[in-house]
């Protein structure tokens, strides 16, 4: 049985939520390189060079990519031979709230949603999964809510044609179209319940650019996905271009018999994210 | 922005900008469209004056600011209008408007700009100097004037009620 002590939970929490919003995911980053040399318009690719060179000067200047440092999600994979000394959750919300002040990341949560009220750092979302194994694996994503308010839920029937469920995720990105930052990454949840789903597609945005779903038949589901996507024309800014998204990731789970949940939650161009095993 | 200069935008036109804009995002305008509807006095001098949608990261130390690109324009389309009327030319942010919100602009001929979205990092070495005008207590959401230089526009809606976007 290893033991982790809570206090360096908190310092790498800390740490996680600076990397992740002053450092571009490497992956994003070649995804946006790529789509700078296939781009054809002048105009998207001035504004994918303005991307890429932000993200040069945020690292350079330790600013935050986007102002939007988010609200910060915790994926904390606990194996079961690890023992946390101290209170992990309380651990945790420590460290995004010590990460996002020394950061100079910005106080973005309110604490009650309908009073709203004076604006903070935390809390974070908590996601705490038991796995096998002797590790502590943290990942934190910060999540910007320009892209956070174009997600979507829809509960198909059973029976519903897999055509249908192309035509809803497809549908999601078009009704998000210039607002949220594009190019997208897309993520997907396919099955499980409402909730479990939602979860997915979130968890979806983790998997690096490029690749593909574990299943042969899922990893070409995205493919037609970021084709038909990339067709519609949205394209960097919303002004047009081949780039509409970056990838699309789908990730699944057994459902119900009565059921077909798919969620769909979009994050813009900066996709941030960074994790660390302890 | 006087009314030669927003004459002349054309949707598409990429243009830059120096001189004085004010940060005002979700909170500020619903407080701002309040205080009109009250006939109280708005904490700046609106006339003429450009909105730009954004909530800033704090300024590190030796920096005048922190992270601030656009956030998303419409959700402030419900309070475009009370605050056209009073006088605002221009508003700055991302994506799109509301046909409500691109009809008054036509209608009180003021201008729409997008600038690079998600460029936030960038963008702040556009900003000479910025400070707190009102709502303090809103934290990022406080109304902050900037003196900004070369600050890269694109013409989104012209004063002719002409949309990029369609």
């Amino acid at each position: 049985m290893r033991t982790v002590q809570a206090k360096e939970v908190t310092e790498k929490v800390a740490e996680l939520c600076i990397k992740a919003n002053l450092e571009l995911r490497g992956d994003v980053l070649s995804a946006l390189k790529k789509a700078y040399r296939q781009e054809n318009k002048a105009q998207a690719r001035r504004i994918i060079k303005a991307i890429i060179e932000n993200a040069r000067v945020a690292c350079r200047l330790h600013l935050a990519i986007c102002q939007d440092t988010g609200l910060a999600i915790v994926f904390a994979q606990v194996s079961q031979d690890v023992r946390v000394k101290g209170d992990l959750i309380t651990a945790i919300q420590k460290g995004v709230e010590q990460g996002y002040k020394k950061g100079y990341l910005r106080n973005s949560i309110v604490k009650d949603p309908i009073a709203r009220g004076v604006s903070g750092f935390g809390p974070a979302v908590v996601h705490i999964e038991l796995v096998k194994g002797d590790r502590l694996h943290l990942t934190v994503l910060p999540k910007g809510f320009g892209s956070e308010n174009k997600s979507a839920l829809k509960m198909f029937n059973p029976t519903a044609e897999i055509e249908k469920i192309k035509e809803f995720i497809v549908d999601t990105v078009r009704q998000a179209g210039p607002d949220a930052c594009p190019p997208y990454v897309v993520g997907v949840g396919i099955g499980g319940t409402a909730d479990y789903a939602s979860f997915l597609a979130k968890k979806a945005l983790l998997r690096r650019i490029g690749f593909k779903a574990s299943r042969d038949d899922l990893g070409r589901l995205e493919e037609e996905l970021l084709e038909e996507i990339n067709r519609l024309g949205i394209g960097p800014m919303g002004l047009g271009g081949k780039t509409t998204a970056l990838a699309v990731n789908i990730e699944t789970y057994p459902t119900h018999i009565a059921g077909m949940p798919v969620a769909v939650n979009i994050s813009c161009h900066a996709l941030r994210s960074a994790s660390i095993s302890l | 922005m006087d009314a030669k200069i927003i004459g002349n935008l054309k949707i598409g036109d990429e243009v830059f900008l120096s001189g004085i804009i004010y940060t005002c995002r979700d909170q500020a305008h619903k407080r701002m469209v309040e205080t009109l509807a009250m006939k109280g006095v708005l904490p700046f001098d609106i006339r003429g004056q450009v909105i730009y949608y954004c909530g800033p990261t704090r300024a590190p130390q030796g920096r005048v600011i922190g992270s601030c690109g656009p956030t998303t324009s419409n959700r402030m389309d419900e309070f475009v209008e009370p605050l056209l009327e009073a006088g605002l030319k221009g508003m700055v942010g991302k994506g799109s408007r509301s046909e409500g919100v691109i009809k008054a602009i036509r209608k009180h001929k003021a201008v729409y700009f997008l600038t690079f979205a998600g460029c936030g990092a960038l963008l702040s070495r556009y900003v000479k100097k910025a400070t707190c005008v009102a709502y303090k207590d809103l934290g990022p959401e406080g109304i902050l004037r900037l003196e900004v230089e070369d600050f890269p526009l694109i013409v989104a809606v012209d004063c002719q009620g002409g949309s990029i976007y369609g």
